[in-house]
């Protein structure tokens, strides 16, 4: 799995471009140049250092479910009859533009596969593209999180290790979750996306629903918007509660983390003098520089400790905290289209209700002077109108009921997608924090270990010069 | 610590500290602090009473009297130092105010310290001036400063310049005091960087209570995941919080490296006066030498060496018999005074030499085995610490299982 022009045995800690901490002013540069993104928003201080994922990249389906395996049983883990993995960055150049592709394999049972096992490579685009194909599709399913953009002009390496090891890792995740999704592992695009070749990919994406189609689509919702919704059900705008909640506690766990992160650092720097100043001060001893170097070997081998513990608070909370943070305004996103359907919905009705009220209106009014004048009857007008309002309204009752449907359909299919997500949000976070907690004790057993082996080597030191020392 | 005559009579306390306000010297206001000695009978508790133990009230300046009292009279001696006047090597939540309860409790440990490293020493325990020290409240500072060891004190210019003139100092007595100045080099950057990374530890344990607001907050909009989030935060609160025990029990081995820093000065002292009275002696010899050679110059009547005197009397002409009678006269009577000068001197250095090995001996083994043992107590409080970092993450993760 070594990448051509990527090494993934990247060292943590220093990477060799210097990012500043705050960037926060500089990230709303976009260029065209999008290949160049962290897991991050735009206002959160990010030094993720995204090095070399350790051991959970094999291609074979038992380790898939090691690596994916909750305390909770989950359904998929015994059933799961797909999995794709994300790797093997390369950089391409062409004549227009430099761009990394990915590796995506996929290893599958289901029948709706031509094959059992498919290899395609793609790029950033084309993830974005099946993101946006989902989500017009599904509009109040609860899309996972793609890495963002996040580009600051000049400040970063173009293709620098770690941020593509840490775009790699977020793709790879991104996938899985749409292969886990019931209803999105089955869409057409997604299969299309796992299996064409670049091509065909390119042919399927002009199929999609033209330019000025989604624009007008874009349009109506904008008009909704506009509009806003008038009776929400109490349990969206609990829903609307909760995300808000939801996102501000995960953003401040995220900088929370990010901050000990930082703080970790700084005392791993200091912590790194320690060592090297027993050593110095060994050499001016007898009796005393055997233990001295002894003690400057523990504090040798604590620091080695720190910095992977460090390492692993980089690799693998901050990056769930990160896609938690980018899954909350997901959250808001859908509710917000699904208060955009409602209010569709509602204007609807209300158009309809008045143009009812026309019709009634107008059956009693007799406009008989103007008619005259041009000739017709009363009558003949009256009827005339009454079979046009009659027409417009069966249309607006028509759209009426398509709009009814699809906000039924809307509310149902975000209602069970909040619940299937809020349990996957559990599973990931929980695991998060578990893998956190059990590092950080063995993180501990480790210097532990360390410092009682000193205790035992003075023990024996002691004893061999014939004093014994009670300690 | 050594069982002297005198430890084995009483025992020795430096039991409280208290706040005096009161006119200095200069009659203005001063608040300082005044620390209590007690001392008590050694079979008093073996006897199963427990007496009130007899006590006084010192404050710093007076420990550095008598400190500086023992530097002049036991010159050979490597007297042990008091703790720091100020506090250095702080970190930033260590106060570096000298009226901070903290420093004011630590350098009562150190006072008390003190007392029992003096008490324990061969020579300084039977001294009549640190036994009053500790049992005679008035009147001690006079009977000080009538021992007249003032006087006796070497001047700072007197013993540099002999540091520099000195032509044979005893070698072991250079190698020690460039040990010191090592020492002093070494153990100053460990208690740096020491200051710095505990700076540092602090912060990281520090920020993990924000972890504990955080949950707390968070729990309050979930169902399922509310309890386990809600008690994994109580953790990293307590987390946070184990911080300040884990830095105040490093606090004492960094007062444990303090006292051997100030050591390095003590013996560099005891080097710097076996250069003064190994120069002393060089000079008296010196002396010595030439004045032996003007006598032989002027019984033989030969100018070996320049002397103005030559020149003069080659100028002006010889003096007379009368007068070289005279002065050969005198050049004996010198010459004899300097020979006594140069035996006794070099029986004072002899004797320095031979008494001041004897204490350095001492106070190596001391030093080797007191600061293994700092390092055995310092493994044993990051092991310490490591137990609690395992006990605190292991409830997390219960917690977390939890949720």
């Amino acid at each position: 799995m070594s990448a051509s022009v990527v090494d993934n045995t990247v060292s943590s800690g220093n990477s060799s471009v210097a990012i500043p901490t705050d960037i926060s002013g500089q990230i709303l540069d976009l260029d065209e140049d999008d290949e160049l993104e962290v897991f991050s928003k735009d206002t959160s201080t990010t030094q993720t250092d995204g090095s070399s994922f350790n051991a959970s990249m094999q291609t074979s389906p038992a380790s898939m479910i090691n690596q994916y395996k909750f305390e909770e049983e989950e359904e998929d883990a015994d059933t799961k009859d797909i999995f794709v993995t994300v790797d093997n960055p390369e950089s391409h150049v062409t004549a227009i533009e430099t761009y990394i592709t990915y590796r995506v394999e996929t290893k599958t049972t289901r029948s709706e596969f031509d094959s059992s096992e498919f290899e395609v490579r793609r790029r950033y685009q084309d993830f974005l593209w099946l993101k946006g194909r989902l989500e017009e599709a599904h509009p109040t399913l609860i899309v996972h999180p793609l890495p963002e953009k996040f580009v600051m002009k000049g400040m970063v390496e173009r293709f620098n290790e770690d941020f593509i090891e840490t775009r790699r890792r977020a793709l790879h995740k991104f996938l899985n979750k749409i292969a886990e999704h019931p209803i999105f592992s089955s869409s057409e695009d997604f299969k299309i996306f796992l299996t064409a070749g670049s091509g065909e990919l390119t042919s399927h994406k002009k199929q999609g629903p033209g330019f000025l189609s989604r624009m007008g689509e874009t349009v109506k919702a904008v008009a909704a918007a506009v509009r806003g919704v008038r009776n929400r059900p109490q349990e969206f705008t609990d829903m609307q509660e909760y995300a808000e909640a939801f996102s501000q506690k995960i953003s401040s766990l995220d900088k929370v983390t990010q901050r000990i992160v930082r703080e970790q650092k700084e005392y791993l720097e200091e912590l790194k003098e320690c060592g090297p100043t027993y050593a110095l001060w060994s050499q001016s001893e007898q009796e005393l520089a055997e233990p001295l170097k002894n003690v400057a070997g523990c504090v040798d081998n604590c620091c080695k400790e720190t910095e992977e513990q460090v390492k692993h608070l980089n690799d693998h909370l901050i990056p769930v905290l990160h896609e938690y943070v980018l899954c909350a305004d997901t959250l808001k996103a859908v509710l917000r289209r699904r208060d955009n359907i409602q209010a569709d919905f509602e204007g609807k009705t209300e158009a309809l209700a008045t143009k009812k009220a026309d019709r009634d209106a107008d059956s009693k009014v007799l406009s008989l002077a103007w008619d005259s004048l041009v000739g017709r009857s009363p009558e003949e007008v009256k009827q005339q109108k009454q079979q046009k309002l009659k027409g417009e309204i069966k249309e607006m009752r028509d759209e009426l009921d398509k709009a009814e449907d699809r906000l039924e359909w809307a509310n149902n299919a975000l209602k069970t997608d909040w619940t299937r997500w809020q349990k996957v949000m559990r599973t990931d976070l929980r695991s998060a924090f578990i893998d956190t907690a059990e590092r950080n004790v063995s993180y501990y057993e480790k210097c532990l270990a360390v410092w009682e082996s000193f205790l035992q080597s003075q023990r024996t030191d002691a004893e061999g010069n014939g004093n014994v020392d009670s300690s | 610590v050594e069982r002297t005559s005198l430890l084995k009579m009483m025992e020795i306390s430096v039991a409280e500290a208290e706040k005096r306000t009161g006119k200095n010297a200069v009659n203005m206001q001063e608040t300082y602090t005044v620390y209590l000695i007690e001392t008590r009978p050694v079979d008093a508790a073996s006897e199963g009473t427990n007496p009130v133990p007899d006590s006084l009230w010192r404050r710093y300046s007076e420990f550095e009297l008598l400190r500086n009292y023992l530097l002049v009279t036991y010159p050979f001696s490597v007297v042990p130092p008091l703790p720091e006047k100020r506090a250095e090597f702080v970190w930033h939540k260590l106060s570096a105010d000298n009226m901070d309860p903290d420093f004011v409790e630590r350098r009562r440990v150190g006072l008390e310290n003190f007392l029992l490293r003096v008490a324990s020493h061969p020579d300084l325990s039977s001294d009549k001036i640190f036994y009053s020290f500790l049992t005679e409240e008035n009147g001690w500072k006079e009977t000080v400063f009538e021992t007249g060891f003032q006087a006796k004190a070497d001047s700072r210019l007197k013993a540099l310049n002999a540091t520099f003139r000195v032509k044979n100092p005893d070698k072991r007595f250079a190698e020690m005091k460039h040990y010191g100045d090592e020492l002093q080099s070494v153990i100053s950057q460990l208690l740096r960087v020491r200051a710095r990374a505990a700076d540092r530890l602090y912060g990281v344990y520090k920020v993990h209570g924000n972890y504990g607001r955080v949950f707390s907050e968070w729990s309050a909009i979930e169902k399922e995941m509310g309890d386990g989030l809600q008690s994994a935060g109580h953790h990293m609160d307590a987390y946070a919080a184990s911080v300040d025990d884990i830095l105040e029990e490093e606090e004492h081995y960094a007062d444990q490296l303090k006292e051997y820093l100030f050591y390095a000065d003590a013996l560099r002292a005891v080097c710097r006066k076996h250069e003064l009275t190994q120069y002393e002696l060089e000079m008296a010899a010196q002396d010595l030498t030439s004045k032996k050679q003007q006598r032989e110059e002027l019984a033989t009547g030969t100018i070996r060496t320049f002397s103005l005197k030559g020149m003069t009397s080659k100028l002006f002409g010889q003096e007379t018999p009368e007068q070289r009678e005279a002065k050969l006269k005198m050049l004996e009577t010198q010459i004899e005074e300097g020979e006594e000068l140069v035996k006794e001197r070099n029986a004072e250095c002899e004797e320095f030499v031979k008494s001041a090995w004897v204490d350095i001996e001492r106070f190596k083994e001391q030093k080797d085995h007191d600061l293994r043992e700092a390092l055995i107590s310092y493994a044993i409080m990051q092991i310490s610490m490591c137990k609690k970092g395992i006990q605190v993450w292991n409830n997390a993760k219960e917690c977390f299982s939890k949720m």
